[in-house]
């Protein structure tokens, strides 16, 4: 199916009636929890998984974009209004963001974010649309062991390459391939760390671990550092931007659409990377009467920038995640255990055997993408309103849903009991610097990457020279060792050249 | 400790070399699992232990790692976050963490809604609110409206209890 017809298909479907509630439905509940400091999308879209029980898949997915879109949307809200990102991503949008809400113009750095927002994710979006079905077609050609060597760089990836430390990034990792061990071997129907307890034979559930990392872990170590210290909320003003401002704004809006979107393809995911440089290209490039804005009164271009960046990048996750079954951040990895549960096998074959709800997906991201700037536009208030929730009840209330959305897998109290000994273990991961996602990635992609490279050596008769000898694995793998290792090896010469 | 060997470690070490020996442990933990999977009567190229050994060998290595990154100084002691944080608030941690023993304790007995709610008031006093009386209130609205929106809506069975039963 070529792209225009596969549009056309997939309008066709998101303009009925369900499908536009869902749409809306997962907008409201994105912006909402993206607005909370807190809770983000993964920890949404992980309490949201029973649902697949109930809902069609395309309805399913369609919420759980909504809601992925609408929290990078809400996020921007957040750094601006209170300084506190609400998501990774937004830390950059806080700098600037917030020093021109302290100077009475939150108003046009909302509106900035809202509209970059949207034209990054229209890019986005359409960089899916185009792109997908090309990388489709060159991802029919891999095998198993090419496969393999795909997620073994997209462990690198994810967990050395991003984040302070490869050694914490790997340990993190580690402890996810570990949690995806567990349970009954589905080849030889062995069970693996199970430490001879029955309930966890099973395997563990990722609301389970999504939601010890993401709540439990996060309540607990806000709860150690807790002060009597109360956050102010700035006031919005008024919600409009002077010609001056939108013609400062464009530029920064379209750069950094188009920084964030290779970014997100790219198996290195992660939103915090192009952000930040967008923000040191607008720096750069902004008209020299301006540039003393940055870091004092706040700078529009500061916000414009890495606020589309930020969203065009989220896009980008959803290429890797929708052609290849590659998941590249927390949220992506969620949705893939969403379409596991619908027994649907993620990868290239999808466009072609869920044809249809692929493109009825992509359509309703162009959707979600009106509806939000609808939404986050007239509606700022009632979003800077939810912000004034005080901390005691919403961290309260963050862990009621946790409860329920844990012990409703299985009313078992050995599940509580395991949640809160991993919301324990999250809570020391904080404080010592150990990146999450690279826990929820591992648990997830670790099990699709043991059944590849069985795959791969069962096809070779158990040749291991199978992943070093197809000349895609071995480009692939040597990309992974020059990713492990490339910084390292830089530091040194560039230490050894200073000295 | 020794005094020297003490003065040899940068200070705030400490707690970097214990979590570097967890991860150590984790490492071992997971091998030592491997070594106990049944042998399997199937064929497979590749056996269900293998794997399990190599996630086992790559985090006691990282565990290495981390012993000696911690023997020479640790990290998170110079990290910002770390370094200007407030001290240990006990009373806060100390009622989150009673929150979630009680649920642990109650949810079975009582049921998901007022376990739910215990936790709720407990956690919301940890986090600094002074009025209990309100969050039983608004914890009793937040859990019958998470018990509905979750039974009713999504269909996920939230066992039984003395309201559940009711409704």
């Amino acid at each position: 199916m070529d792209v225009w017809s596969g549009l056309a298909l997939g309008f066709g479907n998101a303009l009925s009636f369900t499908n536009l509630g869902w749409a809306l439905l997962g907008c409201f509940l994105g912006t909402a929890i993206g607005v909370l400091p807190g809770i983000g999308p993964a920890l949404t879209i992980a309490l949201l998984l029973p649902i697949t029980f109930k809902v069609s898949a395309t309805g399913a997915f369609i919420l759980f974009c909504g809601v992925f879109y609408g929290a990078m949307y809400g996020g921007s809200t957040t750094s601006i209004l209170l300084n506190t990102p609400g998501e990774s991503g937004s830390i950059i949008t806080a700098l600037e963001g917030s020093k021109m809400a302290k100077n009475g113009r939150a108003g046009p750095a909302l509106f900035t974010a809202a509209i970059g927002s949207f034209v990054a994710g229209t890019i986005g979006t359409l960089g899916i649309s185009f792109l997908g079905p090309i990388v489709v077609d060159l991802a029919l050609n891999l095998g198993p062991a090419e496969y393999f060597s795909l997620m073994v760089l997209c462990f690198v990836t994810v967990s050395a390459v991003l984040g302070g430390s490869a050694l914490r990034g790997l340990a993190s990792l580690g402890l996810g391939l570990m949690l995806g061990l567990i349970g009954i071997d589905l080849q030889t129907g062995q069970p693996r760390l199970t430490f001879g307890v029955n309930e966890l034979l099973d395997g563990t559930d990722v609301v389970l671990v999504a939601v010890a990392l993401f709540a439990v872990g996060e309540a607990l170590y806000l709860a150690w550092r807790a002060s009597d210290e109360k956050q102010q909320v700035l006031a919005i003003g008024r919600l409009t931007m002077t010609k001056e401002d939108w013609k400062r704004s464009i530029g920064p809006w379209f750069r950094g659409a188009a920084l964030g979107f290779p970014f997100g393809v790219m198996p290195a995911g992660g939103t915090e990377m192009p952000t930040m440089l967008s923000y040191y290209f607008e720096r750069k490039l902004v008209r020299p009467e301006h540039r003393k804005e940055f870091g004092t009164t706040g700078a529009i271009e500061g916000v414009a920038g890495p606020e589309a960046a930020n969203n065009a990048a989220a896009a980008g996750i959803l290429v890797p995640m929708l052609t290849l079954g590659l998941p590249t951040s927390a949220t992506a990895a969620i949705m893939l255990s969403a379409f596991q549960s619908y027994g649907i096998q993620p990868g290239p074959m999808l466009f072609t055997t869920q044809a249809e709800l692929v493109w009825t997906l992509i359509a309703s991201l162009y959707v979600a993408n009106i509806m939000l700037v609808v939404l986050n536009l007239p509606l700022v208030g009632l979003w800077a309103r939810i912000l004034k929730i005080p901390q005691p009840q919403l961290y309260a209330g963050i862990l009621v849903f946790a409860t329920i959305g844990t012990y409703g897998i299985s009313n078992s109290v050995v599940d509580l009991a395991i949640l809160y000994t991993l919301g324990i273990i999250a809570m020391f991961m904080r404080r010592f610097d150990f990146p999450t996602a690279p826990v929820v990635i591992g648990m997830i992609l670790g099990p699709m990457a043991e059944q590849a490279m069985r795959q791969a050596l069962t096809i070779s008769q158990g040749d291991w020279s199978a992943f070093v000898t197809r000349p895609v694995s071995v480009c692939i793998l040597l990309l992974a060792l020059v990713a492990l290792v490339g910084p390292r090896v830089w530091g040194l010469v560039a230490r050894r050249r200073a000295a | 400790m020794t005094e020297s060997r003490a003065g040899f470690l940068k200070p705030g070490a400490g707690p970097d070399r214990a979590v570097a020996t967890a991860v150590l442990l984790l490492g071992l933990l997971c091998l030592w699992q491997a070594t106990i999977i049944p042998a399997t009567p199937l064929y497979a190229q590749v056996g269900p232990k293998f794997v399990p050994y190599l996630v086992g060998a790559m985090v006691s290595a990282i565990g290495i790692g981390l012993v000696l990154a911690a023997l020479r100084g640790g990290w998170s002691a110079q990290m910002e976050e770390v370094r200007d944080a407030p001290p240990t608030n006990w009373r806060a941690l100390g009622l989150v963490g009673a929150g979630l023993v009680a649920n642990l304790a109650l949810i079975d007995w009582l049921g998901f809604v007022f376990a739910a709610t215990v936790q709720f008031v407990l956690v919301a006093a940890g986090f600094g609110s002074r009025r209990p009386g309100r969050d039983l209130l608004i914890g009793l609205v937040v859990t019958l409206g998470a018990f509905l929106a979750f039974d009713k809506l999504l269909g996920v069975n939230i066992g039984g209890g003395i309201l559940e039963g009711i409704l």
